[in-house]
């Protein structure tokens, strides 16, 4: 069973993320990025790895994709007719996410047992969301902490590259 | 609960809390235009020195759960990054003032990419290693982005930050791999898996050291992997092209021989012809790269990238010496590259950066200071004696020879010579051809001088007195052999 749900969801992460390179218009690479995004979290979920499963759909799947839709759709890089004429294709992307979804939920209702993971992964095996915080404040503290500094640096970087000029320096 | 050792944390805490005091003096004096945050770099840098050498020589030891080390290893290659970073924001100085008008972001980005570097060469574990990548390089695309106004500058950030994107995607998945087969990110515990055998399958292991290797490879601009170098050395502005191809290369170099050599040199029949091949290729294409270059910049970067192979060829080698020799040439090349930098920084003026070699006619004569200390850097880059460079080339291409490839030192020694035509092209454009047009001022600021006064004695120095630095490098190769 599981693998047989593993090659369904490893198939569609794989086509889709081919497809997401093969497509013209850039709202549909976006949705098959969606698409790929979804399968990865039931990959997740097979694993036992449930809450990276949630943070994988509501981060990536849900805000990440939202502002890259937003940025396609400002800067209007999709065509408009092309938009307007494949309406019709949302809906076997949406049937494809549902899919997704649906064996996603499916998994985490069906599997219970599943060969152990290579890596012998206390995160993946008790309670997953309190292993996980243990580990990020003890054995990973550093890298936790290095992490803050980078996302700091990347703030800055934003901010030095947009920010107006002072009128002096021009 | 693990026990603190701040010895450990102590040199990149001075970075991370130079960074942080560097943030808020920019958020206080706002209208400083980088010149307090310029000093007080500097000052932080020199604690960061005068740390990393006060703690040198100590038993090696690891801490923080597993994730840095503190041995000599480390600490040599932070004496490399924060030269490079000191000489840097030496010469920035001047250079921000003439071109857009200083903004103490600089200084904060030049510190933040410092410490991603120290977590680089001090990372334990590849996870530590890859934040630190990370770090340093989100720093650099901004900064070879920073003259927003000119097109190169962003042309150079954008092909870098998704090359670099695409390089970092490799590095993941090689480190995904690693971990898959190996069960650890943690350096010491992958080389103990690997020698007892405990890896879930053979080919999954190999498949993640080859992608580490392509990740890693990009990172040090090593052919084919260097297609972004020219554009970005040429966009960025000048100052940082010297940073970048000092401290950033070497702290690369730094987690690839660590996790090359440390944790899977057991591997090494398996890893060291991939190397060979890209040692080879690298030398060969960077030199022949850089001879038909007219712009100084680019040919400096098709230099970075030949010098990138000589650096290799010392991995390839992996015995005592080599790794001795690489570190040591390291060593050597950031102050010679960022030398050469610093000079193009002085010959510039404001709107037009002087960049094409036969611009450099005449400036022998006109400014013989400068065309005497640029001459010094050309020669130590070409590997002439009695500088630097050749110093550091003889270490490596001698530890190739001892480990038995001599096919790879002939190619090397043969790219040497043709280095030499392009580098000396240079100096006698300086000497021997007519200048065209009117003579330019060189106005240099006092730590422009000093930066390349630094730079000019640290090449002569390590030319003519180098036992000392090397006896220092060869005691960082007991960290890894």
């Amino acid at each position: 069973m599981e693998t047989a749900v593993f090659y369904v969801l490893a198939t569609i992460a794989v086509a889709s993320a081919v497809l997401l390179v093969l497509f013209r218009n850039p709202v549909y690479s976006a949705l098959s990025l969606v698409a790929t995004l979804f399968a990865v979290a039931g990959l997740f979920v097979l694993l036992n790895a449930y809450f990276l499963a949630a943070v994988q759909i509501i981060v990536y799947a849900g805000a990440v994709m939202v502002l890259f839709l937003f940025v396609i759709m400002l800067l209007n890089l999709g065509h408009s007719e092309a938009l307007e004429s494949t309406v019709g294709r949302y809906r076997l992307t949406g049937v494809i996410f549902l899919c997704a979804l649906l064996v996603a939920q499916l998994t985490a209702v069906g599997t219970r047992q599943l060969r152990g993971p290579v890596a012998e992964n206390e995160a993946l095996r008790t309670e997953n969301v309190q292993t996980l915080g243990k580990l990020l404040y003890t054995d990973f503290l550093f890298p936790f902490e290095v992490a803050s500094i980078i996302l700091l640096v990347a703030l800055i970087g934003v901010v030095v590259l947009v920010k107006r000029e002072t009128p002096e320096t021009t | 609960m693990f026990e603190i050792d701040w010895n450990i944390l102590l040199p990149s805490l001075v970075v991370a809390g130079l960074v942080l005091v560097v943030l808020c003096v920019d958020i206080i004096r706002p209208d400083n235009k980088g010149g307090v945050s310029g000093y007080l770099s500097l000052l932080g840098v020199g604690v960061a020195i005068w740390v990393s050498l006060s703690l040198w020589g100590r038993s090696p030891t690891h801490g923080l759960g597993g994730m840095l080390f503190l041995d000599n290893y480390a600490l040599f290659f932070n004496l490399i990054i924060l030269a490079g970073t000191g000489l840097t924001i030496f010469v920035s100085t001047g250079f921000l003032e003439r071109e857009e008008g200083g903004r103490s972001e600089y200084y904060l980005l030049i510190l933040a990419a410092t410490l991603g570097m120290m977590l680089m060469a001090a990372g334990a574990d590849l996870i530590v290693i890859f934040l630190g990548i990370e770090l340093m390089s989100i720093a650099l695309y901004i900064l070879v982005g920073f003259f927003r106004r000119r097109t190169d500058s962003n042309e150079g950030s954008m092909k870098y930050l998704l090359l670099g994107a695409f390089a970092t995607g490799f590095l993941l998945y090689g480190i995904a791999l690693v971990y898959g087969s190996t069960g650890t990110t943690n350096l010491r515990e992958i080389e103990l898996a690997v020698a007892q055998g405990r890896v879930y399958t053979h080919p999954m292991l190999l498949g993640g050291v080859a992608l580490l290797i392509v990740g890693f490879a990009f990172k040090v601009s090593a052919v084919p992997f260097h297609m972004w170098a020219p554009d970005v050395y040429q966009g960025a502005p000048t100052a940082i092209t010297g940073f970048m191809s000092a401290g950033p290369k070497a702290a690369a170099f730094a987690a690839f021989f660590r996790v090359m050599v440390a944790s899977l040199g057991d591997l090494s029949g398996d890893w060291s012809g991939a190397i060979w091949m890209l040692a080879a290729l690298t030398m060969t294409v960077g030199n022949l790269g850089a001879l038909s270059q007219r712009n100084i910049k680019r040919m400096l970067a098709y230099s970075s990238v030949a010098h990138a192979g000589y650096v290799l060829v010392a991995l390839v080698a992996a015995n005592e010496r080599g790794i001795a020799g690489g570190v040591f040439y390291l060593l050597a090349y950031a102050f010679m590259n960022i030398g050469a930098f610093a000079v193009i920084v002085a010959l510039g003026r404001k709107g037009d950066e002087n960049l094409e070699i036969s611009g450099y006619a005449g400036v022998g004569f006109r400014h013989p200071g400068i065309g005497l200390a640029m001459t010094l850097f050309m020669v130590s880059l070409a590997g002439l004696p009695p500088t630097a460079g050749f110093f550091g080339k003889f270490q490596i291409f001698s530890a190739a020879v001892e480990a038995g490839y001599i096919w790879l030192t002939v190619i090397g020694v043969l790219n040497s010579l043709v280095s030499v035509y392009f580098y000396l092209g240079v100096v006698v454009s300086m000497y021997m051809r007519q200048p065209v047009g009117q003579a330019h001022a060189v106005s240099m600021t006092p730590f422009a001088r000093v930066a390349l006064l630094t730079a000019s004695l640290g090449t002569l120095y390590i030319g003519l007195a180098p036992t000392s630095l090397l006896q220092m490098a060869r005691q960082t190769v007991s960290a890894l052999l």
